[in-house]
C-alpha cells in the first residue's frame, strides 16, 4: 500500500516534465494503439505514449485544438475537418496503420449464404422485411445496428447503404459484444461487426458488390487480396509541423514488429 | 477555557453544516438551471445541420421544405417535386461530397478557390436538383441558384415529432414522443410487476418471519441493491431476453417486457426495505389493541398495519418508480433501443436515459444534437419531479384523513 503511494507521488511529480506523446480518437483503434504504445515503450524506455478513446471525431477535433499529437480515426478525415485544420494553419498528414473489414453476420441457423449490396441496403433501410425475399426461410428479418456514436455505424452507412439512412426505429445495441449476443440468440437477426470479433456463435455471409455475380466471404485473405468489398483503413493523423515528435512511433507501427501487433489484435496488416 | 473552545467548536460545526446545506441547494439549483439553459438552446438551432444550406434551381417554385420532407427527399422516398408543391419533375438530391467525383482536385483550383463556381455550374445544369452545401462554398453569385431559407427547430417538431434520428443529414429528426412513451411504458410495467412480490416480502419480513429468517433475508435483499446495473443488464441480455423470445414465440427478445422485468428486480430492494420499515413502525399499542379486540393476525395486518403504513408504502412505490425511470445501463442492454412508438410490451423500445447515455459521447459539444440530449434530460427531470410531488401530496392526504 505504502509502495503504491510512493510510486503515485513520484508519478505525479514527474508529470510536468515528461514530454508524452498523446494519441486520441477512435474506440475501434483503441486496443491497437494501446498495444502499439506498450510495446513501443518497451523498446524505447524513455518515451511515454498515452492513448485515449472517445471516437474518431473527438480525436480529430483534439488535433485541431492541439491537445493531442496523433489522432486515431476509423474513417477518413472529413472535408470540413480538413478545412478547419487548414484555417488554423496546420497541414495534416495521414498514415494508414492497418485495415479493418466489416463482416455481415446472421444467426448460425440461417441458411442464407450471400447477400448483394442492394439487398443489404434494402434490409437495413427497412424495404426488405422477410428472409424469403432474399432467398431464405419465411422469417422476419431483424436488423441490429450499432449506436449512432459509433464510427462503424457511419462507415457501414456510407459504404453499404450509400449514405441512405437506416430504417426508422432500427434495433441499436451499445457494443459489439451485445450485437454478437443478440444475433446468436435471435433467429431472424442480421448485423455487422469488425472481422476480429467473428466467432462460432454467429455466421458471416458472403457479400457481392457486383449485383450477385460473385459472393466473397470475409477473411484475412480476401481482405488482403482486395476482393472483399467492405474494408476500411484505420488511420493516424498528425500535424506536419510535429512530425519529428511522432515519427518514431509511427515508424514503429509500420515496422514488422508493429504490424505483428496489428494481426495479434485481429486487424489486417498493410502487406 | 475548555468551555470556550467547546463553544467555538459548536459554532464552527453549526456554521459548517449550514454552509453544506446551502451549498447543496445552490448546487442543485445550478444543475437545474444549466440543464434547462442548454436544453432550451435547441430551439435556437437551425433545422438543418449547422453551417450548411440547401440550394435549388432558381426556376423551382418551392419556397420552403419541412425537415421531414428534406429527410425523405435525401432518403429517396420522395422523388418528384410535385409531391412537395413544385412542378412535375424528378428530384435530384446532391450531397456536397459528390462534387469530388465530378471534378478532380486540380479543376477545383488551388485552395478550392473554384469550388463554389463549380457547384454553381452543377446546380445550373440540373433543374431538379436539391443540393446540400456548406455555407462557405455557396454559389451565391450564380443567378440560377436559389438558397432555401432555414428556420430554427420548432418546439412542435420536438415535442410532437414521432421520429428520433438525431444524426441524419441534412435534416436531423428530433421527435421525442417514442422516447417518452418508451420510458413510461417500461417504468410503469416494472412497478406493476415489482409491487405485488415487493409488498408480499415486506409483509412477510415485518410480520410473519421469525427473527432468524429475517436476519438472513434482509442482508440478502440489500445485496440485491448493491449489484451494478450493468451486471443486471448483461444477465438480462444473456438469460431473460432469449427466455422471453422462446416462451412467447416472438421474433425478438429485446422488448419492453425484458426491460420491465429487469427494472422490477432492481426496484425490489427499494420497495421492500422502505415498505418494511413503514410497517414495523406501526405502534405496538395499535397491534395489541387490534389483537385484543379479537382480530386475527391476518385481519390485523391488512386492516391495521397496512392502512397505517400506507404513506410509507406509497413512498416506496414512488422511489421505486424513480429508480426505474432513471435507470440507464440495464435498460440500454435489454430493450433493443429501437426508437419507435411502442404498441405493446412485446416490442423494442428506447428510453430517455438510454438515449442520453448512448449518444452523448459523440454528440459535438454545443451542437444541435448535444442540446437535444440536454432537453431530454429536462423532460426526465420534469417527469421525476411530477412523480415525487404527487406522491408527497397523496401521502399527506392519507395522513390528514386517516389519523
Amino acid at each position: 500500500m505504502k509502495n503504491v503511494f510512493v510510486v503515485l507521488m513520484l508519478l505525479l511529480n514527474m508529470l510536468p516534465y515528461v514530454k508524452a506523446q498523446k494519441i486520441k480518437g477512435s474506440d475501434t483503434m483503441l486496443p491497437l494503439s494501446q498495444k502499439e504504445a506498450e510495446s513501443y515503450m518497451k523498446v524505447n524506455p524513455s518515451a511515454t505514449v498515452t492513448v485515449t478513446g472517445g471516437g474518431s471525431g473527438v480525436g480529430i477535433s483534439a488535433l485541431l485544438e492541439g491537445t493531442t499529437d496523433i489522432a486515431q480515426s476509423s474513417r477518413k478525415i472529413k472535408f470540413d475537418e480538413k478545412r478547419k485544420l487548414q484555417a488554423g494553419g496546420k497541414t495534416v498528414k495521414e498514415v494508414v496503420a492497418a485495415y479493418d473489414a466489416l463482416a455481415v453476420i446472421v444467426n448460425p441457423d440461417n441458411k442464407i449464404a450471400g447477400l448483394t449490396r442492394e439487398q443489404l441496403e434494402g434490409i437495413f433501410t427497412g424495404k426488405i422485411k422477410n428472409w424469403k425475399e432474399v432467398g431464405g426461410d419465411d422469417l422476419q428479418i431483424i436488423p441490429y445496428s450499432r449506436e449512432t456514436s459509433s464510427g462503424t455505424y457511419e462507415f457501414f452507412k456510407e459504404s453499404v447503404l450509400k449514405n441512405k439512412n437506416y430504417k426508422n426505429g432500427i434495433m441499436s445495441m451499445p457494443a459489439t459484444g451485445a450485437i454478437i449476443q443478440s444475433v446468436s440468440q435471435t433467429a431472424g437477426a442480421i448485423s455487422y461487426v469488425g472481422l476480429a470479433y467473428l466467432n462460432g456463435n454467429v455466421k458471416a455471409v458472403g457479400i457481392s458488390y457486383d449485383g450477385g455475380k460473385t459472393f466473397v466471404e470475409p477473411s484475412v485473405k480476401t481482405t488482403k487480396d482486395g476482393t472483399y468489398p467492405v474494408v476500411r483503413p484505420l488511420l493516424y493523423y498528425y500535424v506536419a509541423a510535429s512530425e519529428n515528435k511522432v515519427k518514431s512511433f509511427i515508424d514503429y507501427v509500420l515496422s514488422e514488429e508493429g504490424q505483428k501487433n496489428v494481426s495479434d489484435i485481429g486487424f489486417i496488416t498493410l502487406k | 477555557m475548555r468551555k470556550l473552545f467547546g463553544r467555538i467548536g459548536e459554532r464552527a460545526a453549526e456554521g459548517l453544516f449550514a454552509l453544506c446545506g446551502s451549498m447543496t441547494s445552490i448546487m442543485i439549483l445550478l444543475i437545474v438551471v444549466f440543464l434547462f439553459r442548454e436544453g432550451l438552446g435547441l430551439f435556437r438551432s437551425p433545422e438543418i445541420e449547422n453551417g450548411y444550406a440547401l440550394c435549388i434551381h432558381a426556376s423551382n417554385p418551392v419556397e420552403r421544405l419541412s425537415p421531414q420532407s428534406v429527410k425523405s427527399v435525401f432518403d429517396g422516398e420522395i422523388t418528384d417535386w410535385q409531391e412537395l408543391g413544385g412542378k412535375n419533375g424528378e428530384i435530384m438530391p446532391f450531397r456536397f461530397d459528390e462534387i469530388f467525383s465530378l471534378y478532380s482536385e486540380e479543376e477545383l483550383g488551388a485552395d478550392y478557390s473554384l469550388l463554389s463556381v463549380k457547384l454553381g455550374e452543377v446546380i445550373e445544369r440540373n433543374r431538379g436538383i436539391i443540393a446540400f452545401l456548406p455555407e462557405q462554398y455557396l454559389p451565391s453569385n450564380n443567378m440560377s441558384v436559389r438558397i432555401l431559407p432555414v428556420e430554427n427547430i420548432a418546439p412542435s417538431d420536438f415535442f410532437g415529432g414521432t421520429e428520433w434520428m438525431p444524426t441524419v443529414t441534412p435534416a436531423p429528426q428530433f421527435g421525442v414522443i417514442p422516447l417518452v412513451l418508451g420510458t413510461l411504458l417500461v417504468s410503469i410495467f416494472a412497478i406493476l410487476i415489482a409491487l405485488p412480490p415487493g409488498l408480499g416480502v415486506a409483509i412477510y419480513m415485518s410480520e410473519l418471519a421469525d427473527e432468524r429468517v429475517r436476519k438472513l433475508l434482509k442482508p440478502a435483499i440489500e445485496l440485491l441493491a448493491g449489484i451494478p446495473s450493468v451486471v443486471y443488464g448483461f444477465f438480462g441480455l444473456a438469460v431473460i431476453v432469449p427466455l422471453i423470445r422462446k416462451i412467447l414465440h416472438l421474433p425478438v427478445g429485446e422488448t419492453a417486457l425484458a426491460g420491465s422485468l429487469i427494472l422490477a428486480v432492481m426496484a425490489l430492494p427499494t420497495i421492500i426495505t422502505i415498505a418494511e420499515d413503514a410497517m414495523r413502525n406501526t405502534p405496538k399499542a395499535m397491534r395489541e389493541a387490534s389483537l385484543a379486540l379479537g382480530a386475527t393476525h391476518w385481519q390485523t395486518i391488512y386492516r391495521v398495519i397496512i392502512p397505517y403504513a400506507a404513506s410509507g408504502i406509497s413512498a416506496a412505490v414512488v422511489l421505486g418508480i424513480g429508480r426505474a425511470i432513471g435507470e440507464t445501463m440495464a435498460v440500454l442492454m435489454v430493450t433493443g433501443n429501437a426508437a419507435v412508438i411502442p404498441h405493446s410490451l412485446f416490442e423494442s423500445v428506447r428510453t430517455i436515459p438510454a438515449t442520453i447515455a448512448a449518444e452523448l459521447g459523440e454528440a459535438p459539444s454545443g451542437g444541435t444534437h448535444y442540446r437535444s440530449l440536454f432537453l431530454l434530460g429536462c423532460i426526465l427531470f420534469v417527469i421525476t419531479l411530477t412523480v415525487s410531488v404527487s406522491a408527497e401530496i397523496i401521502s399527506k392526504k392519507r395522513h390528514d384523513s386517516g389519523q
